[in-house]
């Protein structure tokens, strides 16, 4: 009885994303089958418009990815040495920030302040928005890691006398790598994902590829949209399977 | 020891200060200006942002974000229960189960959400299965409905509610329930009077997770819902862009972040739980 009901679950989870990327073989534009196809993948990679969108999506990642995780590594570092509730506060906070209000509210602050020094949206206010929202995850995941640490091998270094930098250089940045390296993957999958802040702080010449997406859903039917999502799926899904692995290692 | 410390909390520090806290002073100063011509804000200062909240045209958009984020959570509790009881009882397989819930999870917002535009248009999979199989002559409207929002909200959610049920229900010892069943209570007793008080816990923090993003959702109301089920979320969105109502948008931004603020507050208090 509960097996069964777990199965009908796990069908609400996964049918979705099955069906969709089903269809994205499909022959016909329309939703009946009409045989097994790969028009929609070639019609995806002639596309100079998605081409472009992920560009700008890997570049921003990328970049946002990298100063989450430096920025995000060394916060975890100092909270775990002694608790600072003014900033794991704010990080906490940034977590449960419905994204519109996030996102509505930095267009506002940016908009405030550029007009003062003439700066335009775009590649690099998207990029400060998604360090700005993936610090808090970075700090989560290394976190985590760090409490499975023995305080005593940090201890145990500077009283051989090493430096506190050096401690944290030799011993735990080593020991903390496997996390590090989820979060980084973590903050990457945040950041290649998000559409609502991303759509609100974009400039004309940074638009995402969620931002492409959204714009064909909401135009209607278009199976290219189905071959996308199957890439984005099957890309984000082989990103966190391994973040996963890398937690638990 | 101390000094490093502080090197390593500054970026962080100054990173979420510029591009989180100060941003929501800046919307903090625009909910009390008054509406620029052309979108922005102008002097002089004014409250009559605040009372517009309680105009019965936005408290009604507003109650409708309660009442969707609550039938949200239930949905995902009655969901999500069995299933996380399911993974408690996993046995060896109980990570491979739990890969399955969180997997679907991080693979994008956007497209999950476009997976049910994808099913649920008038020319979707089911409206096509069903006029083929004859059981409908017409499709019928499932998107841009309420229910498909509903659907939207707990299919995007429901891993959040699973996690932590699974965290306390896999601890519950089953001893517990083997002497209930011994002192002749039915199944559904031992469910209802034993199981579910035990999982308490896990029931508040799935409940809040769920409907914390469910009162601020703005893509799931935005690509499922119709102008029939507008939400806070898009309720902001539609004052920052057509409208151009900035101080008004600024007002319902903070007073759901007040109320988000205001939950999280009374469990932090209640559970005692550490911020992370």
């Amino acid at each position: 009885m509960l097996a069964l009901y777990a199965v009908a679950a796990y069908a609400f989870l996964h049918l979705p994303l099955l069906v969709l990327t089903l269809f994205s073989f499909n022959a016909s534009r329309f939703t009946v089958w009409e045989g097994f196809s790969l028009a929609w993948y070639r019609a995806m990679f002639r596309d100079g418009q998605l081409a472009e969108a992920l560009a700008n999506s890997l570049i921003i990642g990328l970049a946002a990815t990298a100063l989450a995780t430096g920025i995000g590594t060394l916060c975890a570092y100092a909270l775990w040495k002694r608790r600072s509730p003014l900033v794991s506060g704010t990080l906490y906070l940034s977590l449960v920030t419905p994204e519109i209000v996030a996102g509505i509210s930095l267009l506002a602050f940016y908009q405030w302040i550029f007009r003062n020094f003439g700066w335009q949206l775009g590649m690099h206010t998207v990029a400060g928005a998604h360090v700005a929202f993936s610090i808090a995850y970075v700090v989560v995941v290394v976190m985590a890691r760090l409490r499975m640490l023995d305080p005593g091998l940090v201890e145990a270094a500077m009283d051989l006398g090493a430096t506190e930098w050096r401690a944290f250089r030799e011993v735990t940045l080593p020991l903390v790598a496997p996390g590090v390296a989820a979060a980084a993957l973590l903050a990457f999958t945040v950041s290649f994902d998000d559409y609502v802040i991303t759509s609100l702080v974009a400039g004309v010449d940074s638009e995402t590829l969620p931002m492409v997406i959204y714009a064909m859903a909401k135009r209607g039917v278009n199976p290219v949209v189905n071959a996308v999502s199957a890439m984005i799926v099957v890309g984000l899904g082989a990103l966190i399977l391994l973040s996963e692995r890398l937690r638990k290692a | 020891m101390t000094r490093l410390r502080a090197i390593f909390l500054t970026p962080a520090a100054v990173v979420m200060g510029v591009l989180f806290a100060a941003p929501l002073v800046v919307i903090l100063f625009y909910s009390v200006m008054s509406r620029g011509v052309y979108g922005g804000v102008e002097l002089p200062y004014t409250i009559e942002n605040w009372t517009r909240l309680i105009d019965p045209l936005y408290l009604r958009i507003l109650a409708r974000s309660f009442v969707m984020a609550g039938a949200a959570t239930l949905g995902c509790l009655l969901l999500g229960f069995p299933l996380a009881l399911f993974i408690s009882r996993g046995g060896a397989r109980k990570n491979l189960y739990l890969y399955l819930v969180i997997l679907p999870f991080w693979t994008s917002f956007l497209v999950r959400t476009y997976a049910w535009m994808f099913l649920l248009r008038d020319t979707g999979l089911i409206n096509t299965v069903l006029l083929s199989l004859g059981v409908l002559r017409e499709p019928i409207a499932m998107l841009y409905t309420p229910g498909a929002v509903l659907v939207g909200l707990v299919y995007g959610y429901l891993p959040f509610m699973v996690l932590p049920l699974y965290a306390t229900l896999e601890r519950i010892d089953r001893n517990l329930l083997e002497a209930a069943a011994d002192l002749g209570a039915r199944p559904w007793q031992s469910l209802l009077r034993v199981m579910v008080p035990l999982a308490a816990p896990g029931i508040r923090a799935g409940a809040l997770l769920v409907f914390i993003p469910c009162l601020g959702a703005y893509l799931t109301p935005d690509l499922l819902g119709g102008s029939k089920t507008i939400m806070a979320g898009n309720l902001i969105q539609n004052q920052f862009t057509n409208a151009r109502d900035w101080p008004f948008g600024a007002a319902v931004s903070l007073a759901l972040m007040a109320v988000v603020m205001l939950l999280l507050t009374v469990w932090v208090r209640r559970e005692k739980a550490p911020l992370l």
